[in-house]
């Protein structure tokens, strides 16, 4: 029967159901409705654009989801670095065909949706590099031969996203990729040494940031020095998570939220509203259901047979986290503030397109995880 | 076969891996629990009073002020409607636009409009700018014609202070002004302050602020991260101020105030035991509500450049020698110490003849001279001659022990008004201390006719004339009423006092204290005499206010004229001997007189003083007698209702 199974053709469309990780629906359902309640939150309890927005997009790519989970995993494998290089040239496109908002240049209209290429990028990166390292073996690994390749891969949509500017996603972007990079096995030192290098590297890397990204950085040390200008979201955010308190100030009725004291509430700032209308206790219910969103993504690599499947699961596993992390951190007054999303949560059609998109490869990797890829 | 070893080897790497990163994460996100526990559950409280104060904004509602009434609690200082345009800042778009409309619809001038825009760049944003505090009829009718045009302004109803008894009471009631820094820094003012609050500058506006000033209220509005109020959320009430019941009768005071227009001088009246000041009319004075919106300059100017100034208030801030007025307290001093026998009779006689002592002369004020003069000869025509004598025998330290038991040399009113003076009552430490010389017998000897260094004010003089007037009794004079102190129970207390007369033990020839309602006197027959010494001087002939007696029993009064020196008299002044309005103004006399009224059975003291007005007994006595009918007029009228007043409390 194992042997039947190898071969992709012989999946019936009840092994395929039966195969499906309803855990992980449910997780995705789950984070989904909380997202719409928490969209409707900031609205101030109205149902009107962005509630009505975020319900159709969640539908249209939560469907797309389901479709997409049964397209094979050799065939994403197959199509990674296609994939890869339509992200890279849409990058290109926005740098010069793009719209702008708020000084920034991420978007390409295309009538339906303002897609944002960097997001789609994300889980580009992380694909190409899981058929990349798929290939090669492990001896080969530490060599500079097939090390310099993806650091090239890496850094031209890092430098693309970074122009735009973005420097939060470009961030994402780097994480993702590296991460994949130490899952294939790459030799610890080069990573202390980068590390090394990075923290050298540092106070050049920030005489070239732009000024607002300075202050960013700045006010994220300091937030009192200018507690109407740049550390005006952070103090906002911090006050509105605090006074939630353990049980929150209860559902539509987060002061800080409703009264505009907070900044980009239905993007970036959602976990804030949430936390401080559902406290302490509501923060954690969800951030444990981030984790196991993580966890049984992780679990889809362990089953999982080929090495592209593990590495994209886990990488994208670890990119999910990234994202979640840099998101909270940044909320709560961790991280400087960079621009990251809230996977699912945030308002955003591409974020949500391209999470959807990752999840759907991961899905495929479940139904199809006897499947062995051949080098090709 | 070695392709599938390093194939498990490659996905044990990959596995290991993971499980590396997977604990990093469980690190991490450790991390993020433990900074949310922080922030929600250690530090909560901290950041809900930051939500609070992001999201709640007080404005605080301005008290009404106290009302302030007299003994017949008829309104003396109330709270008046008036007509104010604010403007609410954070509704205005174009606030030069706004100004400019409000200034073609009211009328405001270049500098009124300078003072807008400075008053605007230190409010906040959502403040209320207060264009006019005071707005015509016709100019608030003018602002609601015109509302719709004007964005952010808000026609008001407003009260502010009014006095409608205006100049009559200024000196008394004082008057309300804008906070100096300096009213900043008193505790009842800060605590209790509203921007734009009046507060009380002088009298007892200024000194009663604690119960006039009341609390502010507070309306508390959730607003939004632009400052525009979303839901009104509390409203605590503002609290009026108290009412100041003040001892005064307008229409006494009134009078009073009447009787010295064109004068400067002042006018006390008090009850002699219940000490309550019925009347304290000061002259010149001047209208307190034009403080209240700020005086303009040349209303300002007027009353400052005024020679006869109007801010003093004469009758607690006014200094003036007491002149013969002085003289009933010396014979009382004298009679007390048993200086000298009441029959002891001392030749005045004349200018011709004066007194000498180490060959400095003495002249009475009579050039012809008295004659010869026993003691109640010499009150009653006030000869100057046998009290140099007397003052001499008595010496200036036992002169003064008894003057300032009677009241001189002390704050009568406490620390009611800032402004009151004490005084003085010379005696030889006091000049040792203050001046560093010894003193001289010839400055006794003018003491006794109350010149040289003894200075008074006339409400000490109405004090004084009080506690003789009532037997010697020491009594508390107020101006606020004070519903512990009533007529019957002081007369009961003296009563007390003289029935428990042997049990006495104390000398009161010594410098001692008394208290309240006991008596001050050594020996009661010298009281006596010096009342009946003063029936004489004011109801006998020769007596020096014989001409502004009254021979009804009812209005009977008993008095002391004084005519007080402003400089030396030189021999050649006694020569020429000039009348008063030959005397360039400056230079004339002070006029005095204290009285008590009735004579039998007397209830009031008065004291009347008329700067440069000549003679007591031509410019002051007059006064004081048409005074003391009104009041005793209103006697019953005030007893009926002070006793009702009691009965109910």
């Amino acid at each position: 029967m194992l042997r039947e199974r190898i071969q992709a053709s012989n999946y019936s469309f009840l092994d395929k159901l039966r195969s499906i990780d309803y855990l992980l629906i449910l997780l995705i359902i789950a984070i989904g409705s909380i997202s719409v309640f928490a969209i409707y939150s900031t609205e101030g309890g109205k149902f009107s654009f962005y509630t009505k927005n975020h319900i159709i997009r969640l539908s249209v790519f939560f469907s797309l989801f389901l479709l997409l989970s049964f397209v094979r995993v050799s065939t994403w494998y197959k199509n990674a670095y296609l994939f890869y290089f339509v992200g890279l040239l849409l990058l290109i496109t926005v740098l010069f065909f793009g719209i702008s908002a708020s000084g920034a240049k991420r978007w390409i209209n295309l009538y339906f949706l303002n897609l944002q290429p960097s997001e789609l990028m994300k889980i580009a990166v992380i694909i190409c590099f899981a058929r990349y390292y798929h290939r090669i073996q492990s001896s080969d690994i530490q060599s500079y031969k097939f090390l310099i390749q993806p650091i090239i891969l890496l850094i031209i949509p890092c430098y693309l996203v970074i122009q735009q500017p973005d420097l939060g996603t470009s961030i994402l972007i780097a994480g993702s990729g590296i991460a994949i990079i130490w899952l294939a096995g790459l030799n610890i030192k080069y990573f202390v040494y980068s590390g090394l290098l990075l923290l050298v590297s540092l106070p050049f890397a920030i005489s070239i940031l732009k000024p607002y990204q300075k202050s960013r950085i700045l006010t994220f040390f300091n937030p009192d020095r200018d507690p109407l200008g740049a550390g005006y979201q952070i103090i906002q955010s911090k006050i509105a998570i605090g006074s939630g308190g353990f049980f929150g100030k209860g559902y539509l009725k987060g002061t800080q939220s409703y009264l505009e004291f907070l900044p980009e509430k239905h993007t970036d700032f959602i976990f804030t509203l949430f936390s401080e209308e559902f406290g302490f206790l509501g923060s954690i219910i969800l951030l444990l259901l981030y984790i196991l969103l993580i966890y049984r993504i992780i679990n889809v690599g362990l089953v999982s047979r080929s090495f592209f499947a593990k590495l994209y699961c886990f990488g994208f596993a670890t990119a999910i986290f990234l994202y979640v992390f840099v998101n909270i951190a940044m909320v709560l007054g961790m991280l400087p503030i960079v621009g990251a999303p809230l996977p699912i949560m945030s308002y955003g059609g591409s974020s949500l397109l391209s999470i959807m998109l990752g999840l759907s490869i991961v899905m495929s990797c479940k139904i199809y995880n006897q499947e062995q890829i051949s080098a090709y | 076969m070695l392709n599938r070893g390093r194939n498990i080897e490659k996905g044990r790497v990959i596995t290991r891996r993971m499980f590396i990163l997977a604990a990093a994460k469980i690190l991490l996100f450790a991390g993020i629990s433990s900074r949310l526990y922080n922030l929600q559950i250690s530090d909560r409280e901290k950041y809900e009073i930051l939500s609070d104060k992001n999201r709640i904004r007080e404005w605080k509602t301005p008290p009404q002020r106290g009302i302030i009434v007299d003994n017949f609690n008829k309104v003396l200082a109330s709270n008046d409607r008036v007509f104010q345009l604010h403007l609410i800042l954070d509704e205005i778009n174009d606030f030069d636009v706004t100004i400019f409309k409000i200034k073609n619809i009211i009328g405001l001038d270049q500098f009124e409009i300078k003072k807008l825009y400075k008053k605007k760049e230190r409010l906040k944003p959502w403040d209320t700018l207060v264009v006019s505090d005071n707005l015509t009829w016709e100019q608030f009718s003018k602002i609601n014609l015109y509302l719709h045009e004007l964005e952010g302004a808000k026609p008001v109803l407003s009260t502010s202070r009014f006095y409608p008894y205006a100049n009559d009471l200024v000196h008394i009631v004082g008057y309300v002004g804008d906070a100096s820094p300096k009213d900043l820094e008193k505790p009842e003012i800060k605590e209790n302050f509203v921007p734009g609050l009046k507060v009380g500058k002088y009298g007892i506006e200024n000194s009663q602020e604690k119960m006039l000033i009341g609390n502010y209220g507070i309306k508390r509005y959730e607003v939004n991260a632009s400052g525009k109020r979303i839901s009104q959320i509390d409203y605590i009430k503002e609290r009026q101020g108290n009412k100041v019941n003040l001892t005064i009768d307008i229409e006494i005071q009134k009078y009073a105030q009447e009787l010295l227009k064109g004068k400067a001088g002042s006018i006390c009246a008090m009850d002699i035991y219940t000490g309550e000041v019925v009347a304290m009319a000061s002259s010149p004075t001047y209208d307190p509500n034009k403080f209240t919106h700020g005086i303009n300059q040349k209303d300002w100017q007027e009353i400052r450049n005024n020679p006869l100034k109007p801010l003093i208030n004469k009758s607690i801030a006014g200094l003036y020698s007491p002149g013969s007025t002085f003289k009933p307290l010396v014979a009382l001093a004298a009679l007390e110490y048993g200086i000298l026998d009441p029959n002891k009779t001392i030749r005045c006689k004349g200018h011709k003849h004066p007194y000498e002592l180490y060959g400095v002369k003495y002249h009475c004020w009579k050039k012809e001279g008295h004659g010869y003069m026993k003691l109640r000869n010499a009150i009653k025509q006030s000869c100057d001659i046998y009290f140099y004598e007397m003052a001499r025998l008595l010496g200036v330290d036992r002169l003064s022990i008894i003057a300032k038991r009677y009241g001189l040399g002390t704050n009568v009113l406490g620390d009611l008004y800032n402004d009151e003076k004490k005084g003085l009552v010379p005696d030889t430490k006091w000049k040792k201390r203050a001046l560093e010389q010894s003193w001289y017998l010839g400055e006794t000897v003018i003491n006794g006719i109350g010149q040289g260094y003894i200075q008074t004010t006339p409400l000490q003089l109405c004090l004084m004339t009080a506690q003789i007037a009532n037997g010697g009794y020491k009594i508390k004079p107020h101006i606020i009423k004070d519903d512990s102190i009533n007529y019957k129970d002081i007369l009961n207390k003296i009563k007390l006092d003289q029935s428990n007369f042997p049990l006495h033990e104390r000398n009161y020839l010594d410098d001692i204290n008394v208290e309240y309602y006991q008596r001050m006197y050594h020996k009661k027959s010298n009281i006596n005499f010096v009342l009946d010494a003063m029936f004489g001087s004011t109801n006998e002939q020769y007596g020096t206010s014989y001409k502004s007696r009254y021979d009804d029993p009812k209005y009977q009064f008993a008095g002391k004229t004084g005519t007080s020196q402003v400089r030396r008299i030189t021999d050649l002044d006694r020569e020429l001997d000039l009348d008063t309005d030959q005397i360039e103004y400056k230079k004339r006399d002070h006029a005095l007189y204290v009285a008590f009224a009735p004579y039998k059975d007397p209830r009031y003291a008065i004291s009347v003083i008329i700067e440069h007005g000549g003679s007591g007994s031509k410019a002051a006595a007059p006064l004081a007698s048409k005074l003391i009918k009104r009041i005793i007029d209103r006697h019953k009228l005030r007893e009926q209702f002070n006793n009702g007043n009691t009965s109910l409390a």
